[in-house]
């Protein structure tokens, strides 16, 4: 079977006017970020023990509690920056579509799943990021996290078109199965929620440093810039463990659907090749960072460095593995 | 006794496990910077070459054994005993607790996370019972009370949990167990040759400890025809598209042979055998006479390939003449005529098939009683009298009337490996398990909810309900009004 040129060159041409939207998309979130007024006086974060759900039942019913929101999620308060912030959502909406167009015309292309070499894979790592960003953001505002979402997008879209971009062909035999779509599609939607995963642990450290000096009376200090634009420390923390925990069981998956293909593919379920071994230790930091949510004197901080070191691990999987690293994984395809 | 027993809660608390996970990880990352024996014993022995120094130093740390090493294995060993530990007392806990019914209400619902409250008129009783009922279809656990209820739900949690640690456990011991009885061995196979399963015909083999040679399921098969496609032209010029060998293998030598298509990803399963196909690569044919004319060596010698266009090198060994006869060379299935680099093949297929040899005449060093490899020449007491180029039909007349070296054609050969693992189902089994039980232990919430009815000054009942969550799951809120709804008692107007 021949390639189709023609379909090869729209994809390329729609991963171009996705990075274009998602640049767009990064301008718009830059503004409202800037513009937005603080979503919640930190001062909040020493009542936080307080902090509780009250349920309005009818018309009648009582709130003996007084109403304290740790959550900040109504449009409103965006405030200045909330034309901004739609716009970003707009255009993090289009981005994301017209990559997943691109996808599925670099696959019609060589008539296979798109998911065949590094380029392919960093394509569907760009567009796993975008989609679960999207639909997340349709039951909650998440126009804040805008920001730092498209940013490693573009990161990884450059990064793909520049160095990683292989022309479209047909696979090598090894990848010549089934098990293709389903580990990789496995390990690309891990990829995308654990990057967003990443993303709010990150940002928890960063309001909970600066929730850490006002509790003990000094000045937020320089990461009030962004701490006042983000929701609380706790629920930073609880989102990333909603996203982790959520995930862990897919990227078990993923792992077990790659032994079993290797089962049929190498005559081994597991043989400890380089590939193999990082995801071994990706599975295990991120079983540690489950643990440490539930281990006294680990939670909080200490918990959101073992979640980054787990993308740590991810993203040395991925570049230094599979580029520098001999092993049967090999086809990045430079 | 009392150190034993601080040593146990210690190694079976949530802070030694997570160091443990750590370390293990940890303990993995060299098993990715070594060059390690189990998969690429070459590159150890080259690493090895090249660090003198360094290199016997990292062996004795097991740096080329990572994950067969004494040290990773006491820290998975400790793990999966500080994993027992754990988990054991927590199944006890958990079998009495799914048995036995939820505590009482507390006496003031309102201190809880989520609390609602209302005034009916409804009678106590029939409030009671009739949620009761109501809560119990939603699949609750009620206790109930004189003028309380009390439920819970999502046991399943913690089973979920119990079941992956355990599942855990069984991976390690099917892991383990498949080791020791199941063997790997590898074998190239060249077209229209057989290969019978057989210690003897294995190229490598690697047995577990406890395996024994007997246990070998007697099957054969032969390699009727080997092909390979490539991509032609493109930046992935060159690069492979589709394997498949065809056998005819008899799964017992009773039965009759059948026609079987072997390809990656797709290996041939014959009684608790699975068969793979790994490689390939040519094999040249040459006929060799002596001064008389004749022949003293006629056959297909296996070259190996040495770089992904498929430039290979083998030898061909002819201990019959005197003196003995040895040719060293390589084959390239298509020739190009750009030397600068020696004989390189530009593409895989034999589209232009040629061999560079050399023949070397004097003693081959057979007899020494040192086993020898058969794709390398010991021309340690051989002279070199002569090289050429040969396409296929053409026929070399070699020098010091050695006779003559006729290059016939070629023939493709593939390599298997031939594997029986017995742990496997068990592993895939606990792998399914584990999956299944981590779903549930993260998924699903462990909550309560309790419904408290007080008879007020007016002659009515103030109706509290109230609920709380053992996790950080959203959606206890929605949860609790549900179950508010179902309470069989109408506001008072």
């Amino acid at each position: 079977m021949t390639v189709n040129e023609t379909l090869a060159q729209a994809s390329n041409a729609m991963v171009y006017g996705s990075m274009t939207a998602f640049t767009g998309a990064m301008a718009a979130f830059s503004i409202s970020l800037a513009k937005g007024r603080r979503l919640e006086a930190i001062e909040v974060s020493a009542e936080r023990a307080s902090a509780s759900h009250q349920v309005r039942m009818g018309s009648t019913a009582t709130l003996d509690k007084p109403a304290v929101s740790t959550s900040v999620s109504d449009g409103e308060e965006l405030g200045e920056g909330r034309r901004a912030g739609n716009i970003g959502m707009s255009l993090t909406w289009l981005g994301t579509l017209l990559l997943g167009a691109g996808i599925i015309f670099r696959g019609l292309s060589a008539g296979r799943a798109p998911i065949g070499n590094m380029y392919e894979f960093s394509l569907a790592g760009g567009f796993a990021v975008g989609l679960t960003y999207c639909l997340l953001s349709l039951s909650r505002d998440l126009r804040w996290l805008g920001l730092f979402i498209t940013i490693p997008v573009l990161l990884d879209l450059g990064l793909a078109i520049t160095v990683l971009y292989t022309e479209s062909a047909q696979l090598v035999p090894a990848l010549n199965s089934y098990w293709l779509a389903i580990h990789v599609t496995a390990a690309v939607v891990c990829l995308g929620a654990f990057t967003m995963g990443a993303a709010l642990s990150c940002l928890y450290l960063v309001a909970q440093a600066a929730e850490d000096r006002v509790a003990a009376g000094m000045e937020p200090g320089r990461s009030a810039a962004i701490a006042q634009r983000i929701p609380s420390a706790d629920r930073l923390d609880l989102m990333a463990y909603r996203i982790h925990a959520f995930m862990f069981p897919i990227w078990t998956f993923a792992v077990i659907a790659g032994a079993i293909w290797a089962e049929a593919a190498w005559g081994r379920y597991w043989g400890w090749d380089p590939k193999e071994t990082w995801a071994f230790i990706t599975w295990v930091i991120y079983a540690a960072y489950l643990h440490a949510r539930a281990t006294a004197g680990w939670r909080g901080k200490k918990a959101a460095y073992v979640a980054i070191a787990g993308y740590a691990a991810i993203l040395f999987n991925y570049f230094i593995v599979n580029i520098f690293v001999q092993g049967l994984h090999s086809y990045s395809g430079l | 006794m009392a150190t034993m027993r601080w040593l146990w809660r210690q190694l079976t608390s949530m802070r030694i496990a997570l160091i443990l996970l750590f370390l293990l990880a940890l303990a993995s990352v060299p098993g990715s910077i070594f060059p390690q024996r189990g998969t690429s014993p070459l590159r150890v022995s080259e690493f090895l070459k090249d660090n003198p120094t360094s290199g016997p130093i990292l062996d004795r740390l097991y740096m080329f054994d990572v994950f067969a090493s004494p040290w990773f294995a006491s820290i998975y060993l400790l793990l999966f005993i500080s994993l027992t530990g754990c988990v054991l007392p927590r199944a006890l806990e958990h079998y009495k607790e799914v048995r036995s019914q939820p505590p009482a209400a507390p006496r003031n619902l309102s201190r809880l996370p989520v609390h609602m409250q209302w005034h009916s008129d409804s009678e106590t009783a029939i409030v009671i019972s009739d949620t009761a009922a109501a809560w119990k279809k939603r699949g609750w656990r009620v206790r109930q009370g004189e003028d309380w209820l009390s439920a819970e739900k999502g046991y399943a949690r913690e089973t979920g949990n119990l079941v992956f640690h355990l599942a855990l456990l069984v991976l390690l011991i099917a892991v383990g167990f498949g080791g020791a009885v199941g063997y790997r061995g590898t074998v190239i196979v060249r077209e229209d040759s057989g290969f019978a399963n057989n210690v003897t015909q294995y190229d490598t083999f690697a047995p577990g400890r406890i395996f024994s040679a007997d246990q070998l399921p007697p099957f054969s098969f032969e390699l009727k025809k080997f092909t390979a496609t490539f991509q032609r032209g493109g930046q992935q010029n060159g690069a492979p598209r589709e394997f498949t060998a065809e056998l005819l293998v008899k799964d017992d030598q009773t039965k009759q042979p059948r026609p079987v298509t072997v390809e990656v990803n797709h290996p041939l399963r014959t009684s608790g055998v699975t068969v793979y196909l790994v490689g390939h690569g040519f094999a040249p044919e040459f006929t060799i006479r002596d001064a008389s004319g004749k022949v003293v060596w006629e056959d297909a010698a296996v070259f190996l390939p040495q770089d992904s266009a498929f430039t290979s090198s083998g030898v061909i060994k002819v201990p019959d003449t005197v003196p003995q006869l040895g040719i060293q060379g390589f084959f390239l299935p298509t020739v190009t005529n750009d030397f600068s680099k020696g004989p390189k093949s530009v593409f895989p297929a034999a589209d232009d098939p040629t061999v560079y040899l050399s023949a070397y005449q004097g003693d081959l060093g057979l007899d020494s009683g040192m086993p020898q490899s058969v794709y390398r020449l010991d021309t340690k007491n051989m002279q070199r009298i002569g090289i050429e180029e040969l396409a296929p039909g053409e026929t070399w007349a070699l020098p010091n009337s050695a006779g003559t070296l006729e290059f016939t054609g070629y023939r493709e050969w593939a390599s298997f490996v031939i594997t029986k693992d017995p742990g496997k189902g068990w592993a895939l089994g606990a792998a399914i398990a584990s999956i299944v039980g981590l779903s549930l232990s993260l998924l699903i919430p462990r909550r309560r909810a309790w419904l408290r009815v007080t008879p007020t000054e007016d002659s009515g009942n103030l109706i509290e309900v109230a609920g709380l969550s053992k996790t950080e799951a959203p959606g206890l809120a929605d949860e609790i009004s549900q179950l508010a709804k179902l309470v069989k008692a109408p506001e008072a107007t």
